[in-house]
């Protein structure tokens, strides 16, 4: 308000309390070296009382130690001396636990303890690349594995960081959501004697009547949802509680989330399974490759449901600077439901699953499977098919073996086994790198392939990987000239085994593509939970909680004296602007006078809108 | 009307920016804000260009990015000047990190305009990355702020002290906007931008919801975000209940604004996950 001709600025009134001033500033000294909790409100007594839920710091009240009291005699004394100190120190580690200041180091401890798990290979997320860091760090790796370091955010310590995270969240969020309901029960408080000391504070002098005033005053606060009570010659308001409830909103959201976490996880199924061209899968236990159930999960609440992948297209850029990266992927499908539903047609991409009643199949990878034929000595077909080969790079350079477990026989008649190791490319060449592959696409397929015979160790009743080749007891073919036979086989070439073992044709390469089949619990929950914290949280940073007062009282000179004063939890220019637009929306019902000590007394004009300047901190 | 804390904590008032009280220094500082937006003006062209070049929204690999986030910075810089808030002092250091940032993209991290690969085929990728890069040149404003306050603040301390100081230092030191300023105004930043960073985690796992079928993985972006998030939740609990105003509290910001930047640059180029797709 403009200093001559406003209403009368409080400029005077300010420097009448010089003396108010310093003991305000004690104060203030007070409450920085003291709680440290109350913000914008700590000073203004019963005013600013219970202006937020948010704890006042007790730092350094409680002290461990022995919880006092007599110990009696005998084994009664010492059981009631005993029950009393461990309550005792139940009592006090609860108190610590709830503190805002361990709920902040827990904080602290939470983010720096994700740190290791995403520098260190989690077994969770990246099986193979675990396995390797494990196979080049020999040392290391008791040491990691012992600290739970492939497994960080299953590991007891990331566990008990959280658990104690969420335990003192719950101590803190209950009694401040009682405190919370209290105060939505209460009234505002009463205004406090001396408006003047408040953050934002005017007057003037009006000739309409108190009680006209403070009915206009009333409807005005009313009218812009303030919950009001009129008592002593003032109103008495406050508004902004959605703060409070926002911020209980946002850290019961947080629980939310954590349960449809662990929902999630226990609850959950999750196969993967690699088909080729051509093939189909149907929903059962063991047909997958893998299967990772939750806790809760078993194999009777896999739904009825199956899948043939007919074709999979797969482009790369050909030209330009990232030649020979994805371009699509898309595996067209057919799926029915039910043990003989209809089968219907379908495609499945990267970012677009299938949803097959509360299941879901994502599209994962895709490589290549070549098709070889295998004769034995008899020149009988011994093996016949695609056999998918796993990519290990980006060019799709893909290794694998092709097994022959059953009915082979040698040039003497007798049973044996055999093996194909070798490596496939979809674009060969062979250069000083050995051979891999230039490009994804089938341009230039090729295998190039080494043999061996003996036992595959497949009886041994250890599971082993189709990918990996166990050459314990296998013998390698040798060339003529003595060394490993190894072949390189264009499509519908033919790698003879030496001395007339068998043969193996390269008969042409299909596609292969991996699915993950998932069956979810809670996402919705969790989805729920999110956006709840959103909109808490967005309550709890935006929104402000403050009082006003509006007091009149019949002046010396039969004037009302018209104050208005507020107070925000945390000061703001905002409380500074509301409590102007107030007072000019009150004027009309309470039309200024001049001021007799004002320098402009006598020149009132009602045109002169209180210029209100932001004088809050601003940035 | 009477409004309290015009002037700091400690009774000192803002400085008056880098002009000082000279008025042509003034008028410098008016042309400096004009050739700002004049830059800004062809930065957002280039970005435009380099969107039409690859016919979809630029923000597909980390020189894409960095172009983008440096005309963003400087566009919330512009935003503040024209809400008529005084941050006219963030300019010098905007334009400065800004060009860096800009060398940094065409030097070392540039790529030749191309398609997307299958993964970021989503229009997620439009809301997640653009809300990421909004909150993280939000964030940026007020790491500045943290960063000089924490210089005004020793100053101030020390003036309170009656301890001598460098007049150059103290020449420009004085320039500055208050500590309390300086502080209020990283708090309201970081505070403004929370919520919408909270979002872009939450956009980014409703997205790898779909491409990966997991909502949440602990792949190395994930959990750097999330270290991230709980940093800026930490600093903004230190704020909103224990009290820690001041170099604690700036402290926290500024660990929670590394852990944003490591998880731009850090994680892109030195750790290999379900992220590293753009080839940097
Ligand atoms: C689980 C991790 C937690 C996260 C991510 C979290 C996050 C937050 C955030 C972002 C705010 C800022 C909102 C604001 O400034 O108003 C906040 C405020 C607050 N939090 Fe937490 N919090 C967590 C746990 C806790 C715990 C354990 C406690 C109690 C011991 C707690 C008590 C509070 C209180 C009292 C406030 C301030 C309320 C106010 O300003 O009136 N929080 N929290």
């Amino acid at each position: 308000m403009s200093t001559e001709s406003g209403p009368k600025t409080a400029r005077e009134a300010e420097e009448g309390t010089a003396a108010d001033r310093a003991a305000e500033d004690r104060a203030t000294d007070v409450r920085e070296t003291g709680s440290g909790a109350g913000g914008g409100a700590g000073d203004y007594g019963s005013a600013g009382a219970q202006l937020s839920t948010a704890p006042v710091e007790e730092l350094g009240e409680v002290v461990p130690g022995s919880f006092g009291g007599v110990r009696g005699p005998g084994w009664r004394g010492a059981l009631g001396w005993t029950l009393r100190e461990c309550f005792g120190w139940l009592r006090w580690m609860w108190r610590q636990l709830t503190s805002m200041r361990i709920a902040l180091i827990l904080l602290f401890l939470l983010s720096m303890a994700a740190i290791p798990g995403s520098l260190v290979p989690q077994t969770s997320v990246d099986e193979l690349k675990a396995q390797s860091w494990k196979d080049v760090h020999p040392n290391a790796t008791p040491i990691y594995e012992r600290l739970g370091l492939f497994h960080v955010y299953s590991s007891p310590w990331f566990s008990a960081i959280y658990i104690l995270l969420f335990i003192s969240l719950a101590g803190c969020i209950l009694p401040r959501s009682w405190q919370f309901v209290g105060q939505l029960r209460s009234r505002p408080p009463a205004a406090p004697r001396n408006l003047t000391r408040l953050p934002a504070y005017t007057t003037w002098r009006t000739a309409a009547g108190e009680d006209e005033v403070l009915d206009a005053a009333h409807k005005l606060l009313r009218g812009r949802r303030f919950r009001t009570h009129r008592a002593g010659g003032a109103v008495a308001s406050e508004k902004g509680f959605l703060r409070e409830a926002g911020n209980l909103m946002f850290h019961l959201a947080l629980f939310g989330l954590l349960i449809s976490f662990a929902v999630g996880a226990l609850w959950k199924g999750e196969g993967g399974k690699l088909i080729v061209e051509g093939d189909g899968f149907s929903n059962n236990l063991t047909q997958y490759d893998d299967f990772k159930p939750g806790t809760f999960y078993t194999a009777d609440d896999l739904d009825p449901f199956g899948f043939s992948l007919d074709s999979f297209d797969a482009t790369y850029a050909r030209t330009g600077p990232q030649k020979g990266t994805p371009r699509t992927f898309r595996a067209n499908i057919h799926y029915w439901k039910g043990p003989d539903g209809k089968p219907v047609k379908s495609s499945i991409e990267v970012n677009k699953p299938l949803e097959i009643d509360g299941e879901t199949v994502y599209l994962i990878g895709h490589g290549y499977a070549p098709v070889v034929t295998v004769k034995d000595a008899r020149g009988t077909v011994v093996y016949q098919g695609p056999t998918p080969f796993l990519p290990s790079d980006g060019s799709l350079t893909s290794r694998g073996v092709v097994k022959v477990t059953d009915n082979y026989r040698n040039k003497a008649g007798r049973q044996d086994q055999l093996a194909f190791s070798g490596i496939f490319a979809p674009t060969m060449v062979i250069d000083n790198q050995g051979p891999h592959s230039v490009f994804p696409a089938l341009d230039r397929p090729a295998l190039v392939l080494t043999a061996y015979h003996g036992d595959l160790g497949m009886d041994g009743g250890v599971p082993q990987s189709v990918y990996q080749l166990d050459d314990k007891k296998m013998t390698q073919y040798k060339a003529a000239d003595g060394q490993p036979l190894r072949q390189v086989l264009a499509v519908g070439e033919v790698l003879q085994l030496p001395d007339g073992g068998g043969s193996i044709t390269f008969d042409g390469v299909k596609t292969w593509a991996s699915f993950q089949v998932s069956h979810q619990v809670g996402n919705g929950w969790a989805l729920g939970s999110a956006v709840a914290a959103i909109l808490g949280l967005a309550g709890s940073l935006f929104i402000q909680r403050r009082r006003v007062w509006i007091r009149a009282t019949p002046g010396a000179d039969g004037v009302t004296v018209v104050e208005l004063a507020g107070l925000g939890r945390s000061e703001s220019a905002r409380i500074a602007d509301e409590i102007g637009d107030l007072a000019y929306k009150l004027l009309p019902d309470a039309p200024q006078l001049p001021d007799p000590s004002g320098p402009g007394g006598t020149a009132n004009d009602p045109s002169d809108e209180p210029h209100l300047p932001d004088e809050g901190a601003r940035a | 009307m009477v409004t309290r804390s015009t002037t700091s904590d400690r009774g000192i008032p803002d400085g008056p920016g880098a002009a000082g009280t000279d008025a042509d220094g003034d008028r410098y500082g008016r042309i400096a804000v004009s050739l700002t937006v004049l830059a800004f003006l062809f930065h957002l062209g280039a970005v435009a260009c380099r969107a039409a070049s690859v016919q979809r929204v630029p923000w597909g690999n980390m020189y894409e990015f960095s172009t983008t986030f440096g005309m963003v910075a400087v566009g919330m810089y512009l935003v503040l000047l024209a809400l008529k808030k005084r941050v006219r002092w963030i300019g010098l250091f905007l334009t400065t990190t800004v060009l860096l940032d800009l060398g940094l993209a065409v030097a070392v991290l540039y790529t030749d305009s191309d398609q997307l690969v299958p993964a970021l085929h989503s229009y997620w990728l439009w809301i997640h990355v653009s809300c990421a890069i909004i909150s993280g040149a939000v964030f940026y404003l007020a790491a500045v702020g943290t960063f000089l306050f924490l210089f005004r603040d020793y100053y101030e301390a020390a003036l309170t002290a009656g301890r001598a100081v460098n007049p150059t230092w103290a020449n420009i030191m004085n320039r500055l906007p208050s500590a309390a300023t300086l502080d209020k105004f990283a708090y309201r930043m970081n505070a403004l931008v929370f919520p919408l960073y909270t979002f872009t985690v939450i956009a980014g796992s409703i997205w790898a919801q779909a491409a990966w079928g997991r909502y949440w993985g602990w792949d190395p972006k994930e959990t750097w975000s999330f270290i991230t998030w709980v940093a800026y939740a930490c600093y903004l609990h230190a704020r909103a209940t224990a009290g820690w105003k001041g170099r604690k509290a700036a402290a926290l910001a500024l660990v929670a604004f590394a852990c944003f930047i490591f998880n731009y640059y850090g994680v892109n180029i030195f750790i290999t996950g379900k992220h590293s797709y753009a080839g940097v």
